[in-house]
Formats: structure tokens, C-alpha cells, sequence
């Protein structure tokens, strides 16, 4: 069924349509609309879940992380200084190998305080072990919290996704999303039923001392688990698009292949990106666009099998990593290591600042003319 | 693709224009997008909102800087903030007043066809708002839907029966009073 839907309904609608037990979440703008209606949700009986309420984002992934330890499938939603302040419990969440799927609203850290749309929040847990996907659009929003799960579930995996959404752009925007009917949601997510849980009749001991002589091989076995997501997430995609026919991939190339000048991306800003690719082409720049989804597990290969062969490339970031570059930028050019295309880094859009199409052409104009060993800031007031 | 840009005040209804607008035209069968200008909300203050709708998928996600059609909710707005910035050639623009078309000079932009209609008469006529501050963000919608025919005014009255929480009849008559006395 078709209905108008923002971002934040959209991820609260896919919480639902997954079946989630439990939901413990602590309100934050631009986030709050997320738990309103699954509050309103769970109370009208749409859902049959527990909403525990909770004094802070710290308690709501505390919650969470004893819930799924239990058995249960949890969510919860987040943002900004809401993902900072649940930052100890974010490691804890992958380390215990807990498949719980959080919808994080990009938003920047304060001060200056800000409720606008930046990915610093969500990329400053890297290295928690979660994954990392980033939509595009509302429909996207919808459809990768169901995929999130089945991803995160699957007992090869076993571990969280937090899945990211720009401020405003996409959590206070509407756009036509297409619901699925919740019994073709059942047989596509099937019930969660982890092999080990938290169980009075048959008692287990989790998050034990562990010395120097298997941590070491805990940490192997969670890279390999990302490993093993990069073979298991375009799985999980090929099904879906058979079942509902919508196709997504670990990125989304558009008019990649003669492209001369391409730009990688992520978020909305990915969306405008392809527009202006468009606009490109009508003037004669061979312009293409890379969407990055995932940003954990990173997709390398396919990264470099498509930018290898472009003129020029340039990586838009709407964070920065200081004293260095954005951080899509710095994974851009590990996965391009040895290959000899020049990549530009282009700043844009922190703390909300709206990217237009008029920027992005101006980034290719600048890749044509300068030094790429430049970081350049789009639009920055000096 | 067709992009509509909302100039209101705080308490006009703007975003919420923005909303109906784009939900009748998916109700129509299209493409939408409506949101607005992430500011902090004030009583009073310039309020922008966008609605784009298309038959294809809407892919670009910034603010609306070249509109096809601008819907100005309050005529003191003209003047004070740079309204018919970026607005396309032969571009429309709707504007909730009680004079008449040919009394604003849109010199600066290129062509535009000027419409007008008292919406803050008939908000309060159909008991929306207060005389101090007209709620008229669904009368101004069936103006939007008589000058640029992007939508019908029975999508509209249905849209409103779906967003407005309250009022909705009322709401709807509104709309339907300010499709029928549409000037320009």
C-alpha cells in the first residue's frame, strides 16, 4: 500500500512491519516523531511489543541490549548527541553479537548547537563493529529497516545495524513510500530465534572476563563476520527484489559507465548528486554518481571496479574528520590504493547546509581546474 | 517536474500547505515531496515550505531555488523577503490578498502570471482562525489548484480531509470558495 510518509515514519513503520518486541527509545530532534508514533503504535495495539520508557540514550540501548540478550527483536532511534551519549554501549552491542537494528537521525554535535543534518554522529562509532547503511530516500528508509534485520540475523552475521538518515531532509520529508503487506513481510523476516539467549531453564554466562588467550580471536571473528556480510547483504537485496522489486546494492551507481568525472556520495545528497549528473550530460560532461550505502562493511571491491576506470574522481562528505579529511573520502582512496586516478575531497553541507544542484556541478568544475591533493570546502564563508 | 515554493508567517499553515498540496497529487497517482525549511517555528516569522511533484521518481533533495509556481500565504511578505528569487520564466504566482492582479509589480522576474484571492476573508468566513491571524492555508489551496491545474480541487478537498485534523468541512469549503473566486 502506497502512503505519504516521512523519513522518521518510514523507519518507525519498518520497526513495525518487522514485528519488534520490544522498543526503548529516548526522544531527541529530529528524531522524536520516531518514537511518537510507535508509541502511539504500541498503545493502539498495531503492534504487540513492549515500549519501555527510559531516562536517557544510554538506558535505551541498555534496554535493548538486555531485551535481544533475552531473545527478543529490539529497536530503538537516536540521534546526534543521543548516539554520543550511547557510545559505550554501541561497542557492547556488536562485542555481544546482538543483532539490534537502530535508526539514527543524522544530525551535527553541538557547540554550535545544531539539529541539521551531518553524518559526523554516525561516523564517529566506525569502529564499534556495527554495520553502517545510509538512505537515500524515505522508501529506502522503510525497506532497509526490514532488510537491516534479516542482515543482521542471519547466524553467519550476527551483528547491529544502525541504520542513517539525513535530518530534515529525509526525517521531516514526505515522499510516496510503498508499505508491504505484513504477510509477505512474515515469510520474507521470518520470526527472530537465536540459537543462544539468556535462559532460565538452560542457564549461559555472557560477557565473561575474557583473557588475552580468545579475545584476540573474538575481534578475528567479528571481522570475518563483516567479511561474510559483504557475500550475505547483496543476497539478502537479490531477495527482496524478487519478492518486492525493488533493487538496492552496497552502492548504486548512476551513470557510472563512460563517466568521465565521477562523484561519491552518500544521503540525500547522493539523490541531488544524480539529478546534477543529468544536468551535466545535457551540457556535454561525461558525469556519473556512486552512491555509497554501506559504509560497514566498506564494499571495496566493487568501489574501485567502478571508479578505476573514470578521469577523475571526486568524494563528497558531509562530515569531517579534523586534521585530516572526510572519512568517505579516506576509505575512497584505501579501496582505490594502487590505481592512478586523481580523487578530489569536497566538504559540503555540514551542520545542515542545503547542497544544491549548483554546487555539486561547481565541484566537478573545480576537479577539471585544480590541485587533487586539495581538500576543498564547498560554499565556506571565509 | 513542477516545484512550488510557500511563503507564510508562522501560524499561516505553510508546511502544512505543503503537505496537502503534495498529498493530492499522490492521490492523483504522483510522485511527491513536501518539507520545509528547517528553521525554529516563531509565531510571526517568514516561513518557507516546497512541494515538488512528478511523474517520475524525485530524486533531488535540497531547497527549491528556481520554482515553477510561488504561493505567497501573507502580501507583507512582498517586499520584506526576496520572494520571487530564482522563479522561473512565464512562472505563476498565487497571492492572498484583497487587491487585485495587475496592482503588483513583479518587475525583475520574466513574465510571470500574477493570481489573487482573498483567502483571509473566506478562512474567517468558514470560522478559520481568528481575525487577528487567518488560518488560510487551505483556502489558498484551491487558488493553487485553479491557476496551475497541477492538481484537481476534489483532490485537494480530499487531502484536506485526510491531513487537517480538524475543521475539515470547513477546511474543504474554504478551498472550494477560493477555487471559484480566483482572480487573474
Amino acid at each position: 500500500m502506497k502512503r505519504v510518509l516521512t523519513g522518521n515514519y518510514a523507519a518507525a513503520y519498518g520497526a513495525t512491519a518487522a514485528k519488534v518486541n520490544v522498543v526503548a527509545a529516548y526522544p531527541i530532534t529530529p528524531q522524536t516523531t520516531i518514537v511518537e508514533i510507535l508509541s502511539e503504535i504500541v498503545a493502539n495495539g498495531e503492534l504487540n511489543a513492549e515500549f519501555i520508557k527510559v531516562e536517557s540514550e544510554h538506558s535505551a540501548l541498555a534496554a535493548c541490549i538486555g531485551a535481544q540478550s533475552a531473545g527478543a527483536r529490539t529497536y530503538t532511534a537516536t540521534s546526534s548527541q543521543g548516539l554520543a551519549l550511547m557510545h559505550e554501549l554501541i561497542h557492547w552491542t556488536a562485542r555481544a553479537r546482538l543483532p539490534i537494528v537502530m535508526t539514527n537521525v543524522n544530525r551535527a554535535l553541538g557547540p554550535g548547537w545544531s539539529i541539521w543534518a551531518d553524518a559526523t554522529d554516525s561516523v564517529s562509532q566506525r569502529d564499534t563493529g556495527w554495520m553502517q547503511v545510509y538512505c537515500e530516500n524515505n522508501q529506502e528508509v522503510y525497506d532497509t529497516t526490514l532488510m537491516a534485520y534479516k542482515i543482521s540475523e542471519h547466524a553467519d552475521i550476527l551483528l547491529p545495524t544502525l541504520v542513517n538518515l539525513d535530518a530534515f531532509f529525509l526525517s521531516h520529508t514526505s515522499q510516496v513510500v510503498d508499505m508491504i503487506d505484513q504477510d509477505r513481510v512474515d515469510a520474507f523476516l521470518p520470526t527472530y530465534a537465536p540459537e543462544y539467549k539468556l535462559d532460565i531453564d538452560n542457564p549461559r554466562s555472557f560477557g565473561s572476563l575474557t583473557s588475552p588467550d580468545h579475545y584476540y580471536e573474538f575481534s578475528y571473528k567479528m571481522h570475518k563476520a563483516h567479511e561474510a556480510a559483504k557475500q550475505i547483504i547483496p543476497e539478502v537485496h537479490a531477495q527482496f527484489a524478487k519478492e518486492f522489486g525493488r533493487e538496492y546494492g552496497m552502492t548504486e551507481s548512476y551513470r557510472c559507465d563512460d563517466a568521465e568525472y565521477l562523484l561519491v556520495t552518500y544521503g540525500t545528497i547522493a539523490g541531488t548528486t544524480m539529478d546534477a549528473v543529468d544536468r551535466m550530460r545535457d551540457k556535454g560532461i561525461k558525469a556519473g554518481a556512486l552512491k555509497i550505502r554501506y559504509f560497514r562493511p566498506f564494499p571495496s571491491e566493487e568501489v574501485r571496479s567502478i571508479l578505476k576506470n573514470a578521469i577523475k574522481v571526486g568524494v563528497i562528505d558531509r562530515m569531517i574528520s579534523f586534521g585530516h579529511e572526510g572519512a568517505f573520502f579516506t576509505e575512497t582512496k584505501a579501496a582505490m590504493y594502487g590505481e592512478t586516478v586523481p580523487l578530489y575531497g569536497f566538504i559540503a553541507g555540514l551542520g545542515g547546509r542545503d547542497v544544491s544542484i549548483k554546487d555539486i556541478e561547481s565541484m566537478v568544475d573545480k576537479m577539471q581546474a585544480e590541485d587533487p591533493s586539495n581538500l576543498i570546502w564547498i560554499g565556506v564563508k571565509e | 517536474m513542477v516545484e512550488i515554493r510557500f511563503h507564510g508567517r508562522g501560524g499561516q499553515g505553510a508546511v502544512k500547505a505543503s503537505d496537502v498540496l503534495a498529498m493530492a497529487a499522490f492521490l492523483e497517482g504522483k510522485q511527491v515531496q513536501s518539507f520545509p525549511f528547517f528553521g525554529v517555528e516563531r509565531r510571526g516569522a517568514p516561513v518557507t515550505a516546497f512541494t515538488r511533484i512528478s511523474d517520475d521518481q524525485i530524486r533531488i533533495h535540497c531547497y527549491i531555488y528556481d520554482p515553477d509556481v510561488l504561493v505567497i500565504l501573507d502580501p507583507t511578505l512582498i517586499g520584506a523577503v526576496p520572494l520571487t528569487d530564482g522563479l522561473q520564466p512565464n512562472g505563476k504566482i498565487i497571492i492572498n490578498t484583497q487587491r487585485k492582479p495587475e496592482e503588483f509589480d513583479f518587475s525583475g522576474t520574466e513574465n510571470p502570471s500574477v493570481y489573487t484571492v482573498d483567502c483571509s476573508s473566506i478562512a474567517l468566513k468558514h470560522g478559520l482562525g481568528s481575525e487577528a491571524a487567518p488560518i488560510v492555508n487551505t483556502a489558498i489551496l484551491g487558488a493553487v489548484a485553479k491557476a496551475t491545474g497541477l492538481v484537481g480541487i476534489d483532490s485537494i478537498a480530499e487531502s484536506i480531509m485526510e491531513k487537517i485534523p480538524v475543521k475539515q468541512e470547513k477546511n474543504a469549503e474554504a478551498a472550494r470558495e477560493s477555487f471559484a473566486q480566483l482572480m487573474g
